[in-house]
């Protein structure tokens, strides 16, 4: 029988895992909104579904830890750290958001705590986490980076480049594939003839795990374990992630033609987060008046993070050659067109 | 003054600027004992060790991706390509990460690399090792260009890129890495953006790039004995470009022919043909001329003559621009 300052810190931490992916949830539904409103511009890929891979294993990172995200990466912005308020304030395009209305859904930055950015283009991020590892390893600072990734980046080069190096330089990296099955609206059963990507990890000769990414203790414990093994000196992991996008690709896309309706539905019954709350429940780890107010408490932070996105300044668009370099260098461009 | 080729100038300012800050690392193939195949790195394994002189895979997009991943989280990285050729497989991850990642971040992510490999059509090369490649980066925001033409610049420019916070360009022609010449005993460092006249004369103005003002000072000599004067601006950055230098000596001239190596079409002569013709055209008495490299696949065999402006075409080209 655990004694009960134990079990209230399990409590503590098993409600943070459960608000985390609420949380993002909640955020993804309140875009969703705001798309059909016409008020996010360019595109709007969701997370809906997966919440489990980012909060699970953003449990395990400190501020200065680093992440390199993907062109689905408001879940993971949001379990690294940025608020509803920077991520919504910059899909509609202010100054406030995260990127100062410069990045929108794919280019989400807060390095101030280690969100190094969401991207565009698929694979990156996985040689970029492998960078933020040789600094952490070259420097001695303990960090670790996470590298965050689809089934469609495991057959781009990146990925094989990035992970080769990564293994046999001993890098304090983790890379988490999120196997949602589809790259885009290819399916990965057709764009490769092994679609065990955990198992790669053999050839490259780091361990790799597979574990259900829509359950969130499996993620919290196979992460934990490869964050330990990297913060230890002990080199990189491969965690595979299980997981499915139960939105279209990106909001307002045809979402049909690649995938049947009864597919879709299936992986819906096996939403992260019901089934987490009914592990708490069951487990006594929570109960219902808990969720219910983690419910009304996020409800209150989106509502705000609208109110002030809303309210919001549009970026001065005389900013757009600000930060193309660091300094001002005295270059022209065209005539009347002087930085320095 | 000392005096020293170009690559142990640079190889200098490299060992300087390790021993200054500990976040300075170089990766490349050979970079290790073997000390770089143009000797951009030797002896420096003994001192530095391995994890600041990476030996790497063949893997010139993984890890030029890696070095920009480590510059935007506090290190100093000196990506040592060899062959400039061998940068093009990175390219995709230069252009959408390297050169993008501090102004997507609105400026909090920083970028400190360095890109350095040779340049250049020489020793038959060929097709696949002779590129300069120079435009593809003054085209994107956010690299720098720097083709230093001496030993010292080689040094200065080496160390300024080192310190500074945006991804470098620097490119060393092949034919300049046994030049010799004077170097400061004391510790310098050669600003970006600021041309250097490396010789003064009043009839006409030519930009020489890179290892063209070795080719440029050639043709400078046989025009004087015709008592033509020449000057000679050698920009020795192309990203910042010191127009304001070019247009000074324009002013005074009247003509100007600018000489690249490189290939005609977009190129560095183009850019600053056009900005001269926008900031200074009452002050020009000729047309803008530019000569540049053959457009086409650098060939194998030494019979393939004439494939870049040589001391004779320059000196031909600067008799017909003063003809006009």
């Amino acid at each position: 029988m655990v004694n009960s300052s134990l079990m209230t810190l399990l409590r503590e931490q098993a409600l943070a895992l459960y608000r985390r992916m609420l949380l993002i949830r909640r955020s993804e539904e309140q875009l969703v909104k705001l798309y059909a409103a016409g008020k996010i511009w360019g595109a709007c890929h969701t997370y809906i579904g997966e919440e489990a891979v980012a909060s699970g294993v953003c449990a395990h990172l400190r501020h200065e830890d680093a992440v390199f995200s993907t062109h689905r990466g408001h879940g993971h912005a949001l379990a690294k750290g940025v608020t509803p308020r920077e991520l919504i304030a910059e899909l509609m395009g202010r100054a406030t958001g995260c990127s100062g209305g410069r990045g929108g859904s794919m280019h989400l930055f807060k390095p101030e705590i280690g969100f190094m950015g969401s991207s565009g283009i698929v694979g990156p991020s996985i040689t970029l986490a492998a960078g933020a590892g040789y600094t952490a390893k070259l420097l001695k600072t303990g960090r670790v980076a996470v590298a965050f990734f689809g089934d469609g980046a495991v057959n781009n080069g990146s990925f094989h480049e990035g992970i080769n190096m990564a293994t046999v330089w001993d890098l304090p990296v983790l890379f988490v594939c999120e196997n949602n099955l589809y790259a885009t609206e290819v399916a990965f059963a057709k764009a490769t003839r092994n679609t065990d990507i955990a198992a790669r990890a053999r050839a490259y000769g780091l361990p790799g795990v597979a574990v259900d990414g829509n359950d969130i203790e499996a993620v919290f414990e196979a992460a934990g374990e490869a964050v330990q093994r990297a913060r230890a000196g002990e080199g990189p992991t491969l965690l595979e992630c299980q997981t499915y996008r139960v939105r279209a690709h990106s909001e307002g896309m045809r979402d049909a033609g690649y995938r049947s309706a009864e597919e879709v539905a299936e992986w819906k019954a096996r939403c992260p987060i019901q089934r987490f709350e009914k592990r708490l429940l069951d487990d006594g780890l929570a109960v219902q008046a808990d969720l219910e107010r983690t419910e009304a408490e996020i409800k209150e932070l989106i509502e705000d993070a609208v109110s002030f996105a809303e309210n919001s300044p549009w970026p001065d668009p005389s900013t757009v050659t600000d930060h193309v370099f660091s300094a001002a260098y005295n270059y022209v461009t065209t005539e009347g067109d002087r930085h320095a | 003054m000392r005096e020293m080729n170009f690559v142990e100038a640079a190889r200098e300012g490299l060992a300087e600027e390790m021993a200054r800050d500990p976040s300075v690392f170089v990766v490349g193939e050979g970079v290790g004992p073997r000390g770089g195949n143009f000797n951009t790195t030797v002896g420096l394994i003994d001192v530095y060790g391995p994890e600041r002189l990476r030996d790497t895979p063949i893997s010139e997009r993984g890890f030029t991706a890696l070095c920009t991943g480590a510059a935007a989280t506090g290190s100093r990285p000196v990506v040592d390509f060899m062959f400039i050729d061998f940068l093009t497989d990175a390219f995709g991850d230069l252009l959408n990460q390297t050169a993008k990642l501090h102004w997507m971040s609105g400026g909090r992510v920083k970028m400190p690399i360095v890109l350095r490999g040779c340049i250049g059509v020489a020793n038959s090369n060929a097709a696949h090792h002779s590129g300069n490649y120079y435009p593809f980066f003054m085209h994107i925001p956010g690299f720098l260009v720097v083709v230093p033409a001496t030993p010292q610049d080689a040094k200065g420019l080496l160390k300024t890129a080192i310190r500074c916070d945006d991804p470098v360009l620097f490119l060393e022609h092949k034919n300049l890495l046994t030049l010799k010449g004077p170097v400061p005993d004391e510790e310098y460092l050669v600003p970006f953006g600021q041309a250097a006249v490396v010789r003064e004369g009043g009839d006409v103005t030519i930009v020489a790039i890179s290892f063209m003002v070795q080719e440029t000072l050639r043709a400078a000599e046989e025009l004087a004995q015709e008592g033509t004067s020449v000057e000679i601006i050698d920009p020795r950055t192309l990203v910042p470009l010191d127009i304001d230098t070019i247009l000074v000596s324009v002013h005074k001239t009247g003509r100007l022919l600018i000489v690249d190596e490189d290939y005609a079409p977009c190129g560095a002569a183009a850019e600053i043909a056009a900005q001269v013709m926008e900031r200074a055209f009452d002050d020009l008495d000729a047309p803008v001329r530019r000569i540049n490299g053959a457009f086409a696949p650098t060939p194998f065999s030494p019979a393939f003559t004439n494939l870049v402006p040589s001391a004779a075409s320059i000196a031909q080209a600067v008799r017909d621009l003063l003809d006009e």
